[in-house]
């Protein structure tokens, strides 16, 4: 079966996942029950992959385009950036802009919906925007950086998506007005006095609110640009005003994108919206319609997300053949920060149902407006939260259901701090209180996840039932679901230090402590045991080696106490492989290597019986090597200019480079010797996780850059940085940090990005993680680095300067120290006796472990 | 009939790193790991990893699970309890079936020595 799905946004990016999912374990499965494989093609009218469209405000305080956009499903053929023009139903096939004829089984429409733009003189000048993409946020961001601080921007819609874009007017410095038609603030959700209380704090944030008016006119100024709104409050005359605008964004509510419905013969609803039954198909029964440019059954247009995927999971279920619940309507609750300040709508929230009483609390001085709507026999029906929806995540799931309330609706209402309050807690909600209604998870759910699953934090619950990576809004929840089920979510290093490892960090930095013992004796949980741990111990040794150029003086990793805390491979100064053998990886600095040293490589790997790989980095692994031979084997790669790959730390392991200018017809910078010259000042720089980097020399990268911690792209002007690169089991692409930097600026903002991160990151934590959770995320970094926001630019540099001055080799060192040569024995009483255990096979000409129980799997997976 | 205890020299006692352990090789080819804690005790168990049958528990991390010494292997980082040799913790949670047999260990004279007798150490993984 082949299914094609039209409009690549949360819906459509929803239906394909679900699709990719189902088929994924289902796989010869299908409509007629033949087991016809499926195919599904996506197509995305964006030039970009889908992405969360609910939170676009957030580009406007630090997030990035990459933090809102979502991973493609497996197997699922997209094609960006091109648009459905034409369908013909008879022949079942959709030719794109590309001029594609695309044939389908079965057609799924998720087009979405268009901004209204009212069709008022002027709408349409320079100045003027919408608020739906990414592409219109940045053209926004453009224009008002050119108006300058000061400008003055005009939303025209006070509903929930106006109030959006004039929040992120205001977080751009733009002077806001926001223009409503009808006389109070999001008509739909709130009731007047609730638009009053949402009036009065958005006031006093500085906006300025005009509820009652029409938007008559723009006009341009001189430039041709808009420059004056006309206003009217009334039909006369006199009603009529001018305000001086630099900007106007239209988000007076959007229209269903039903062009294809409405042109190629579909139904349509009365005011648009292709119409679809229960099981989201329209009068085509090889064609679904889904989210906003549906008309569900009950005759409504759904305009927010949870709607849109469950209409998206009815499809695909019914597509596949499986039951699926049939979809006749949505539940319209919300709960957003417009500006700061919480307005919340759920249920009932006008009191429509016969017989429902209302019951208020204002209090006008805070801005407070709640009201609770509850049924005749005390059941609570819905209700409105302007000024603290805290009592939301709670009293939505109540709403609609028989559960009794936990007390009277006037005490639910009180501000806790009145003593009277009574406590609203997850524990009063029922097992079949729906949490997260993006994916539909219950209370019950979560917690069987929780005992049964052992889910024992907020990510293992989101990975484990999907819960809060919708909207995300009731993550707060399952936080609270751990703490009520007993689950303790400490942010505790481990039982022997109450503190984050960057809070280590700073306490070694200031008191310049520089032993395991002391710090866990100062600062160390009281009472806790000398031992510590094989957590504390190897997160501690790491922050002593990372700032060993500063405690006074440098230290090798296996000099004294510290000794004790290296995890096995940085004790034994290599990697430990399954059978207990080791394996070697000289340093081959940007991947350059000459014939002698190659030949030299050669010669180890044959005269000591080792297994040779070529590593994705470009250098070398010599596996298969006993404790005791590995201080032999160093002995001659050192003797022969070889020194410590690190291999076996949390520290810089490679700068991987493509041939550049040298060589390359394409290269426009030497990226071979810059990444040289970046391996060798980084090396050995412990870290809390390890640090991979690649120099590209030109846009072609061949270096794959965008794949690593640090990124060098050359250009024609300099060299471009990227940050936050992984592969691994959760690849990621690094974000551009700062663009045509000269080799100078270049190795500043490095140093300073590095050091900030071995400064703040957590345990275990590589740079991608670190720049997703750290507060402010990539922006925040940037100001740091960049524009030095906190002031530690000068330590930040001091402490790069002081690794550099402090390098050696860790493997010379050992070499020349018999006290750590003596630990490199097989047996403490029989050294020279070559451990019995270690055997091994021989494939493709060379040994091979033969492993006594066999790898086991399930446990390696699991760590 | 039963073996008598034998006394298997391992080291001098300063050869030890406090927090660290050694290997030591067995009469009958099995191998021990000897641990020097940072609170001066000593503490012996099988050198084996039950989980991936690699001889490398010598050099595991020892710590403490509230003041019961432990070892965490260096594969798999299952936790043992150095004086039961019980495995307490894993990537899954506790592995019952693991277990590490364990040897009287003692020092004498500045030298350390394993006992090893058979008729003692229980759990072995022959």
């Amino acid at each position: 079966m082949r299914i094609l799905i039209v409009g690549y946004g949360m819906v459509g990016h929803r239906c394909a996942s679900v699709l990719s999912e189902l088929t994924a374990a289902r796989p010869t499965h299908s409509h007629n029950g033949n087991a016809d494989p499926v195919t599904i093609t996506v197509l995305s009218k964006e030039a970009r992959s889908a992405y969360d469209r609910v939170h676009l405000t957030s580009l406007f305080s630090g997030s990035t385009e990459a933090d809102l956009s979502y991973q493609d499903p497996p197997g699922v053929e997209i094609r960006l950036g091109e648009e459905a023009v034409a369908l013909d139903r008879a022949a079942r096939t959709v030719r794109t802009t590309s001029g594609v004829e695309i044939e389908y089984d079965v057609l799924v429409l998720a087009t979405g919906s268009r901004p209204f733009v009212p069709p008022v003189p002027g709408h349409d000048l320079p100045g003027c925007f919408v608020y739906r993409t990414v592409d219109d946020v940045d053209a926004i961001k453009r224009y008002a950086a050119e108006r300058g601080a000061g400008a003055i921007g005009a939303v025209v819609g006070g509903g929930l998506l106006g109030l959006e874009a004039a929040g992120a007017l205001s977080s751009l410095g733009l002077n806001t007005h926001v223009i409503e038609f009808s006389p109070r603030l999001m008509p739909l959700q709130v009731d007047d006095a609730g638009g009053s209380a949402l009036r009065r704090r958005i006031t006093e944030l500085g906006v300025t609110v005009h509820t009652g008016t029409r938007t008559e006119a723009v006009h341009a100024g001189p430039e041709g640009a808009a420059a004056e709104m006309l206003l009217a409050a009334g039909h006369e005359p006199t009603d009529q005003r001018t305000l001086g605008v630099d900007l106007v964004v239209f988000a007076a509510g959007v229209r269903p994108w039903d062009t294809l419905g409405r042109e190629f013969g579909l139904e349509l609803g009365e005011r648009g919206g292709i119409r679809v039954d229960a099981h989201c198909r329209t009068s085509d029964p090889h064609v679904y319609a889904v989210g906003e440019c549906a008309q569900a059954l009950d005759g409504r247009v759904y305009g927010l997300v949870a709607p849109g995927y469950t209409m998206a999971e009815t499809a695909a279920r019914h597509i596949l053949g499986l039951d699926s619940a049939s979809f006749h309507g949505a539940d319209l609750s919300t709960k957003l920060k417009l500006l700061g300040v919480d307005v919340a709508s759920f249920g009932d929230a006008f009191g429509t149902t016969a017989g429902a009483r209302s019951t208020l609390y204002v209090d006008e001085s805070e801005g407070l407006y709640k009201k609770l709507v509850v049924s005749e026999d005390g059941l609570l029906l819905g209700g409105i939260l302007v000024g603290d929806a805290s009592a939301y995540d709670v009293l939505k799931p109540l709403a609609g259901t028989d559960t009794a309330l936990p007390g009277s609706p006037i005490q639910l209402l009180l501000p806790p701090s009145d003593g009277e309050a009574v406590s609203l807690g997850v524990g009063s909600l029922p097992d079949s209180a729906t949490i997260c209604s993006c994916h539909n998870v219950s209370k019950g759910a979560l917690l069987e996840a929780i005992t049964s699953e052992g889910c024992g934090t907020v990510s293992a619950l989101k990975s484990c039932t999907k819960a809060g990576t919708g909207c995300g809004s009731c993550v707060p929840m399952l936080g609270k679901l751990l703490d009520a089920a007993g689950v303790e979510q400490s942010t505790a290093l481990c039982p022997h230090f109450p503190q984050t490892r960057a809070e280590l960090y700073e306490v070694v930095l200031v008191r310049g402590i520089d032993t395991f013992a002391r710090l866990l004796a100062e600062h160390g949980e009281a009472g806790a045991d000398p031992e510590g741990c094989e957590i504390c111990k190897p997160a501690v040794a790491s922050i002593l080696a990372s700032l060993s150029g500063r405690l006074g003086g440098p230290k090798h990793i296996l000099s004294g106490e510290q000794a004790a805390l290296q995890d096995t491979n940085d004790h034994f100064l290599a990697n430990i492989q399954n059978n207990g053998t080791y394996s070697v990886v000289p340093r081959i600095p940007g991947g350059e290597i000459t014939p002698e040293k190659l030949i030299v490589i050669g010669e180890v790997a044959r005269d000591f019986g080792l297994y040779t790989k070529i590593t994705g980095g470009q250098r070398i692994d010599l596996l298969g090597a006993r404790v005791e031979q590995l201080p032999a084997i160093w002995r001659r790669l050192v003797d022969a200019g070889f020194e410590s790959g690190h291999a076996y730390g949390k520290a810089l392991r490679t700068v991987k480079s493509c041939v550049g200018s040298s060589w390359c017809r394409y290269g426009v910078q030497d990226s071979v010797r810059l990444a040289i010259d970046l391996e060798l000042r980084y090396r050995g720089l412990r870290a809390p996780h390890k640090i991979k980097a690649a120099v590209s020399g030109c846009a072609r990268e061949c270096a794959e850059a965008q794949g690593k911690d640090i990124g060098v792209i050359a250009t024609e002007q300099g060299w471009n940085l990227y940050v936050g690169g992984n592969g691994g089991f959760r690849p990621r692409h690094a974000d551009l940090f700062a663009k045509d930097l000269s080799e100078a600026e270049l190795l500043r903002a490095i140093d300073r990005f590095l050091m900030f991160y071995i400064r703040t990151a957590e345990r275990l934590e590589r740079t991608a993680t670190w720049i997703e959770r750290i507060e402010g995320g990539l922006e925040h970094v940037r100001d740091v680095v960049l524009g030095d926001s906190l002031g530690l630019a000068d330590e930040l540099d001091a402490l790069m300067r002081a690794h550099v001055d402090a390098y050696a080799d860790e493997w010379k060192a050992a070499l020349d120290d018999p006290d750590t040569l003596r630990r490199f024995v097989s047996f403490v009483n029989a050294p020279d006796t070559p451990d019995p255990s270690i055997e091994f096979s021989t494939e493709r000409e060379q040994i091979k472990p033969l492993l006594r129980i066999g790898h086991r799997k399930d446990l390696v997976s699991a760590g | 009939m039963s073996a008598l205890p034998k006394s298997i020299p391992v080291c001098r006692y300063e050869d030890l790193t406090p927090g660290r352990g050694v290997a030591v090789l067995l009469p009958d080819g099995s191998q021990a790991a000897v641990f020097r804690t940072f609170a001066e005790e000593l503490y012996a168990v099988g050198n084996l990893d039950p989980a991936t049958g690699a001889h490398v528990i010598s050099r595991g991390l020892t710590g403490s699970r509230g003041a019961v010494p432990t070892v965490a292997s260096p594969m798999l980082k299952h936790v043992y309890e150095l004086a039961s040799g019980r495995c307490v913790d894993g990537p899954a949670g506790p592995e019952p079936a693991y277990r590490l047999p364990t040897f009287p260990v003692l020092r004498y004279n500045g030298v350390v020595y394993v006992l090893d007798d058979p008729a003692t150490h229980s759990g072995g993984n022959s």
